[in-house]
Parts: C-alpha cells; sequence; structure tokens
C-alpha cells in the first residue's frame, strides 16, 4: 500500500503516456513530468508569498494579508489578476530588447534546474551523469539576466542593484560550490540521484545516514545555507534591493506582469536552491528514521522543503541587512577559508576507520576553525553594545 | 547535419556575427555571452555533458560577467559615434580568410574525415576525474599554481596599503 503510494505520481505518469502512440511516448512523458514540476512549483511560489507575509506580520507584530478569501489565502490569486491588467511601462531611455528580456532570462533558468532535482523515488527529470554541474552551470546564467534588467532600465539605482547582486553573486557562488564539492567528494558522483542513494540506510542508532549527521556535512549545510541565502538575495542579503537604500534594485523600472515574474523567478531560485541543500545534505526524499518510511518519499522532500523555506521566513524577519563591506568581508575572509577548512575535514573524515576518534577529530576540525576564523574577523573592531538616544 | 545542428549552428554564428558588428558594447558582450551558450549547447549535443555545463558556468557565469564589469568600470556606456569598422578592416579581412582557408585544408586533409566514423566512447565524469588525476596530474597541477598565483597577485593589488 505505502509502495503504490510512493509511487503513485510516478504509476500516474506512465498510466498518462501509455495514451500516446509509441514513438511519441518519451516526449509525452517529459511533456508531463515538466507540467507537474511547472504546476507544483508554481502552486508552492502562491503559498509561500502568503505564509512569508503571513509569517514576517506575525514577527513584525501585525497582521498579514487578512482579507482576500478565508484568512487572506486567495491573496496570490488578486495579486496575480493585478499583475496581468496593470500598464506595463517601459521607460522612455530603457533598451528596449534586453529590458523585455531580462524577466524572461531570469524565469527560465530558475525553471530549468528542477529538471535534476530528486522530488521522491523515481522522481527526477533527467538524470545527467552530471546532475549538479548543470544545477550550478544553469543558476549562473541567473547573474547575467540580472545585469541585463539593471543595465538595461537606465536607472542609476537598477545600475547600482545590478552591480551589488553581480558582486554578492559572485563572491557567494564560490562558499555555495566548495560546500557542495565535500559531498561530491563523499558520493564519488555528481549525480543528484547517486547523491540521494548515498544517504539511504540507518546508522547504530536508527538515524537516518544523512549527511548533515556528520561535522564536515554540518558544517557544510550551515555554509551552503548561508550562501544559499545570499545567492537568492533574500535577507540579511537583500542589498541589491534595499528598499531603503536603492529602493528595488534591478528591478526598480519594472512594472506588471515583468515583475512578477522577476518575483516568481527569485522564489523559484529560493525553492531550487533549498531543494538542492535537502538533495546535499538532508537526504534528498529518504526519511529519517526508519519507522517513518511510511509516509511517501514525495512527501518527505516537500515536508523538508517546506521546513527550509519556515526557516528562511523566520531569518528574515530577525535579522538586519548586512552592509556591503561586512558582506564582502563575510564572504572572502569567513565563508571561504571555512569551506576550504571543510574539504580538508571532509578529506579526513574518509580516510579514518569509523569509530568515536573520527567523530573527535571531525568535531575539533570543524569547531576549531570556526572560533579561529571569527576570532580573526573580529579583530581589530572595537564591538560594544549600541546605545540609543530617544527623544524624551 | 541534423536539425538540432543547424539551428543552434545557425543561433551561435548570428549571435558571434552580432557581438562583432553592434554599436553598443553592452550588446556586444550578451551577444557574446549568447554565443557561449551556442558553443555549449553543440558540446552538449556531441554527448559531452561535462565540456558542456563547464563551458557553460566559466564562459557565460564568470567570463560574460567579467567582460560586462570591465566594458561598465572603464568607459561610458554610451555607443562610439564613429564606424564600428576599423580603418584596417581590409588587411583583417584578408588574414582572416587566409586563416581560414589553412584550417579547411587542414581538416579536409585530416585523416579523421576519410577513416571510419568511431564509436562514440561513453566519457563518464568519473572517467574524466580519473583521468585529471592520474595520467594528467602534473598539468594540472601546473595550472593549479599558476591560477593560484594569479589570485595572490590580484588581491595584493586590490589590498590596501599598509600606511
Amino acid at each position: 500500500m505505502s509502495d503504490s503510494l510512493d509511487q503513485i505520481f510516478v504509476t500516474l505518469n506512465h498510466w498518462i503516456t501509455g495514451f500516446a502512440p509509441g514513438p511519441w511516448q518519451p516526449v509525452v512523458s517529459a511533456l508531463v513530468s515538466v507540467a507537474g514540476i511547472i504546476g507544483v512549483f508554481a502552486s508552492l511560489f502562491a503559498v509561500t508569498t502568503v505564509l512569508e507575509r503571513k509569517g514576517l506580520g506575525r514577527i513584525q507584530n501585525r497582521y498579514g494579508p487578512n482579507r482576500v478569501g478565508p484568512y487572506g489565502f486567495l491573496q496570490p490569486a488578486a495579486d496575480g489578476i493585478k499583475a496581468l491588467i496593470k500598464e506595463d511601462v517601459v521607460p522612455r531611455a530603457a533598451d528596449k530588447v534586453v529590458h523585455y528580456l531580462a524577466p524572461l532570462m531570469v524565469v527560465i533558468p530558475a525553471f530549468l534546474v528542477y529538471a535534476v532535482l530528486p522530488v521522491g523515488r523515481n522522481m527526477v527529470l533527467v538524470d545527467y551523469d552530471a546532475g549538479l554541474l548543470f544545477f550550478f552551470a544553469i543558476g549562473a546564467a541567473t547573474e547575467l539576466s540580472v545585469f541585463m534588467a539593471g543595465w538595461s532600465s537606465r536607472n542609476k539605482y537598477s545600475l547600482l542593484g545590478a552591480m551589488r547582486a553581480i558582486a554578492q553573486m559572485i563572491s557567494y557562488e564560490i562558499p555555495l560550490i566548495l560546500s557542495a564539492v565535500t559531498v561530491v567528494m563523499m558520493v564519488g558522483s555528481l549525480s543528484t540521484t547517486k547523491i540521494v542513494d548515498a544517504q539511504g540506510g540507518y546508522d547504530s542508532i536508527g538515524l537516518g545516514n544523512w549527511f548533515v549527521f556528520t561535522p564536515w556535512g554540518f558544517a557544510g549545510f550551515v555554509l551552503f545555507m548561508i550562501a544559499a541565502t545570499a545567492e537568492t538575495n533574500r535577507s540579511p542579503f537583500d542589498l541589491p534591493e534595499g528598499e531603503s537604500e536603492i529602493i528595488a534594485g534591478y528591478y526598480i523600472e519594472y512594472s506588471g506582469f515583468k515583475f512578477a515574474l522577476f518575483f516568481l523567478g527569485e522564489y523559484m531560485g529560493l525553492f531550487a536552491i533549498s531543494g538542492l541543500g535537502i538533495t546535499l545534505f538532508l537526504g534528498g526524499w529518504q526519511a529519517p528514521i526508519e519507522a517513518l518510511e511510511v509516509i511517501p518519499s514525495w512527501g518527505w522532500f516537500f515536508a523538508k522543503l517546506l521546513a527550509l523555506i519556515c526557516v528562511f521566513i523566520w531569518i528574515r524577519g530577525t535579522l538586519p541587512r548586512l552592509r556591503m563591506d561586512q558582506l564582502m568581508n563575510f564572504a572572502w575572509k569567513f565563508m571561504l577559508p571555512m569551506a576550504l577548512i571543510n574539504i580538508i575535514t571532509a578529506a579526513v573524515w574518509h580516510f579514518m576507520q569509523p569509530g568515536w576518534e573520527r567523530w573527535l577529530v571531525g568535531i575539533a576540525f570543524v569547531a576549531g576553525s570556526y572560533v579561529l576564523l571569527g576570532r580573526g574577523l573580529m579583530e581589530g573592531k572595537k564591538l560594544e553594545k549600541r546605545t540609543y538616544r530617544f527623544a524624551e | 547535419m541534423n536539425i538540432v545542428f543547424a539551428i543552434i549552428a545557425a543561433l551561435t554564428i548570428a549571435a558571434a556575427v552580432a557581438a562583432m558588428s553592434l554599436r553598443n558594447l553592452v550588446h556586444c558582450a550578451l551577444a557574446l555571452a549568447a554565443a557561449f551558450a551556442g558553443l555549449a549547447a553543440v558540446y552538449l549535443q556531441l554527448g559531452a555533458q561535462f565540456v558542456g555545463f563547464t563551458q557553460l558556468l566559466v564562459y557565460v557565469g564568470a567570463v560574460a560577467i567579467l567582460v560586462v564589469f570591465a566594458i561598465l568600470l572603464t568607459r561610458g556606456s554610451e555607443p562610439p559615434q564613429k564606424s564600428v569598422l576599423s580603418s584596417g578592416w581590409l588587411g583583417g579581412m584578408v588574414v582572416a580568410v587566409i586563416v581560414l582557408g589553412v584550417l579547411v585544408f587542414a581538416i579536409a586533409r585530416s585523416a579523421v574525415l576519410h577513416g571510419p566514423v568511431p564509436a562514440q566512447p561513453e566519457a563518464t565524469v568519473q572517467q574524466i576525474g580519473d583521468a585529471l588525476m592520474n595520467k594528467f596530474v602534473l598539468p594540472l597541477e601546473v595550472v593549479g599554481l599558476l591560477l593560484t598565483a594569479a589570485l595572490i597577485g590580484a588581491v595584493i593589488i586590490a589590498m590596501k596599503e599598509q600606511k
């Protein structure tokens, strides 16, 4: 029973494909999968916008959207209709072609990367031998589209936002990829399905063999998630948008549905990179303990995804925005050395015999580098409690 | 010649021509990025996944961004008023035709074209990694050393002067 529930979407795909004539079957199968990916993640986008606004409202002591539909949950439909019927304003000085292409170039790579994410057992669109590389290669194309948007608007704020975005994305892409390299070293493959398979099974205390439950995996996961926050331009790394500084950054001159496309692309990138974090460190669609395997594999993937989204909302509501120099210092002086040391930790872990010595050395490596780098970064800075002056 | 290759080739060549002939430098850089992506598509179509994705990652993700940055930071982005062709375009054309002729001559005479078509080898990422780490480890180390030296040099240039 649980097996048929686990494979329900795979069976469904086979059933629909069965109606097509022979030579068309691969095409139809791919089309059905693509439609599934777009449908599911686009609706997740709609749900997340409400969750985020309500969650932020909760954190900031105010009501979120609560007018449209029950508890405001039809708000995304209203927003979508509004975006569709709004006038599409293009500045007179704008570079028309590039201005038009930029939102499309944001959304297309954001959807492409889902092709290699295994969202359940046997549920991956293409199982590339170099799947992880595909993800990073397509993700890198986003930087250029952000630049296109910022430059073509002919607006100094949008150009500033684009410059900030590119500087930030390039800086944080290095720790992002380096922290993923540890997993590739352990698994010995760039294929996302092989990475998930390697995290199957349970250890002596009944916990899943997820990489996050090892010292290098834990450090790698934290580094990966910080870099992912920066890559997706979310608070506290939202300098490229910085409403209070440069209004909305690179998409300041976009209105109507083009603006909605930027919004969509941003959230799709967030889901995709969270999905990659789950695949790399949180065991993909594997259950944490054996007894919980009754829940289907795709259920686990989306449960983990929603949990990570909640963490992102929580962080956004809690942390203030970084300054540009703090952002760069953090990337190059903390994240990069930490990621490099983490690679060495993973190598040492790989070549030591399983046992408590391995744990001791691994934890010593991670904690030691964390403390030393943290101290080094704070050196020469006078950090004290901030005092405020209030109007009495 | 199949239809997919024809489409990719046409797009790549069109992007490359646009990169040379457009007036606005940023447009040229974007067209160049499109040409890079087209090359990656050609590699992918030949079954070279690793090379194709690396081409995307390095050229579209890094080199194109670098080019764009260099254009923005060094000069105004206003399109130049004078002709896009430099004064020595005739000489350049002659050199280009000669290079093309030599290449075509070499390819037409090469044994690859006339021998039987070899079976397509299945190059996995694992094999590439093995080859890099065993057979070609010395070139890899030399390249690594060179890049590290370049990186340190860049940091030293960018560092604030002490006092």
